[in-house]
């Protein structure tokens, strides 16, 4: 199949291009379509396969939240939507080419930047971004080279998000553990020849701050050769006692902490949460070798010797060319959905999902804030019409002479069970390409 | 595992859960909303967001409400899929008050 094969768009109506693929590409997308009014929406998506995180971002050994691909599916079937896959917004057409094709633009474009620490040294060999890690061993075209020496013993993860619970994870599983997921294959193969054996999971925070859930945490009951465990030197005894009883899933969170400070450790290897540090410098000679860290607002320093270390502390959207940014949040300026430069509304162009809110909630929290930029859209449309200059679809005759090809929904249904024939000798759901070229050639077969 | 909706709901019926679903499992009946266990992805958006605290992860259900769990894969094969917000029931905001919510 050739670009051609893109389903000509319903020439009347409003027309609204999605930028992202992600879960809230895909919600506000739904919600546009099913709001009666007669519009089209063009998907366009930098890579030639969908789903943003849910694809790059959920761990391999989380296969039932990937189920929800299912419910993307149907969105993209649905009469009007289209996928324009592998045309990156920000280099193959700007912003404002497509705000002069298109009624409205969301922004749908994740938070892809990771947070830095500030601190000295964060830049030695062994010292990585997590999210670089969890691109890495989730197949993502953009970090399949990247390196990890996996060869010494002890590794900190520095945050106590889910990102940071997701990378310990898939450092303490063994390979059997890891083999039947969708794990990428050059990521299966370092972590089968991983030494590690003490990883530290460290925040600045109390246990009652952390920011993982109790959800994520109860994964580590379950690890074949792993133990999880708590300092007693990081905690007072009232730690573990939830401020606000009516709060179960605060308290489950204590709960699993208490049972982790209180186990013996017998397995090959040990995972032990920390507690009230903050990371003061990153030391080694050529590359890491410890981390000094110490209790916020004091000067009592504790170094923790490692051979790598994972910077898990947040992360913030790209900046694109033509949208106003929100430098304090890191996510597009807006009001509410609306794209916004200070209190004056760009019109036509809206956000949602992490790029208007930050990074938190689960994939559902982008199902509520898709709807509710829709809602933003859907009012504004009566005054946008008439305001775009140009065609989307000669505004897509015209990139198909910028990309080397314009990969369809159909495109990516090849894709997909292509993955899937890979996948099945080896007992895994997929075997991802990780190469754009190989997704192609998938596509073309 | 899946997510339970129980009593608390009941008199309620709020709804934000269905607007955060991803995959719309839950339906609903003139008393309350139940999770489609087969269709739950334990993604775990609705528990935050009901205003009643009425849904927990099945595991976590005290014994006296473990029953929940069979009548939310009962009456969610027997009820219609809500795709979107409802009014709350009638006097709705006074049972949450009584819940101390």
């Amino acid at each position: 199949m050739t670009g051609s094969a893109l389903d000509r768009a319903d020439a009347d109506g409003f027309r609204i291009a999605v930028v992202g693929s992600g879960p809230s590409g895909f919600y506000v997308s739904e919600a546009l379509l099913r709001a009666g009014v007669p519009l089209s929406v063009d998907m366009f998506e930098q890579l030639p396969v969908p789903y943003g995180l849910v694809r790059f971002g959920v761990a391999p050994d989380h296969p039932k939240l990937k189920l929800v691909t299912a419910a993307f599916d149907r969105i993209a079937t649905t009469p009007g939507f289209r996928f324009i896959g592998g045309v990156a917004v920000g280099r193959h057409v700007a912003i404002d080419e497509l705000r002069e094709s298109y009624d409205a633009v969301v922004l749908a474009t994740g938070a892809d930047i990771s947070r830095s620490l500030g601190v000295p040294g964060e830049d030695l060999s062994g010292s990585h971004r997590a999210g670089d890690f969890v691109g890495w061993y989730n197949g993502h075209p953009d970090f399949r080279d990247c390196q990890f020496d996996l060869g010494c013993e002890a590794a900190t993860v520095i945050g106590h998000g889910n990102v940071a619970l997701d990378v310990a994870r898939i450092l303490a599983k063994t390979a059997d553990e890891l083999r039947r997921t969708d794990i990428a294959a050059h990521a299966l193969e370092v972590l089968a020849e991983s030494r590690i054996c003490e990883i530290h999971v460290v925040g600045r925070g109390k246990p009652s701050q952390a920011k993982f859930t109790a959800k994520e945490l109860r994964d580590f009951l379950e690890l074949d050769e792993c133990d999880a465990s708590v300092l007693s030197r990081d905690v007072a005894p009232d730690d573990f006692t939830p401020d606000n009883p009516q709060d179960p899933e605060l308290a489950e969170k204590l709960a699993l902490l208490r049972g982790f400070s209180q186990q013996v450790s017998t397995k090959r290897r040990r995972c032990v949460f920390r507690f009230g540090l903050s990371p003061r410098a990153i030391r080694g000679r050529g590359r890491v070798e410890t981390i000094a860290f110490a209790p916020p607002a004091s000067p009592a320093i504790e170094d923790i010797d490692c051979g790598l270390v994972f910077r898990s502390v947040g992360r913030r959207s790209t900046p694109l060319a033509g949208v106003p940014y929100d430098e304090h949040r890191g996510v597009h300026a807006n009001n509410e959905g609306r794209v916004a430069d200070g209190s004056s509304v760009i019109a036509g162009l809206y956000v949602c999902g992490w790029s208007k809110r930050g990074p938190s909630g689960t994939i559902g929290t982008n199902r509520g804030c898709g709807m509710a930029t829709a809602e933003a859209v859907l009012a504004d449309l009566p005054a946008l019409s008439g305001r775009r200059s140009s065609d989307p679809d000669a505004l897509l005759a015209r990139l198909r002479h910028r990309v080397a090809r314009i990969v369809s929904y159909r495109d990516w249904v090849a894709i997909d069970a292509a993955e899937k024939r890979r996948g099945a000798p080896l007992g895994k759901p997929r075997e991802k390409f990780v190469s754009v070229a190989d997704m192609l050639a998938a596509a073309d077969a | 595992m899946t997510y339970v909706v129980t009593d608390n709901c009941r008199g309620c019926r709020y709804t934000e859960c269905v607007t955060v679903c991803p995959v719309e499992c839950f339906h609903v009946d003139e008393k309350m909303t139940y999770i489609d266990p087969e269709n739950c992805i334990d993604c775990g958006g609705c528990v935050p967001v009901c205003p009643v605290a009425a849904i927990e992860p099945d595991y976590r259900l005290a014994a006296d409400k473990k029953f929940w769990i069979d009548v939310n894969r009962k009456r969610a094969a027997e009820t219609p899929v809500l795709t979107g917000r409802l009014p709350p029931l009638p006097g709705a905001d006074a049972r949450r008050q009584e819940l101390g919510r």
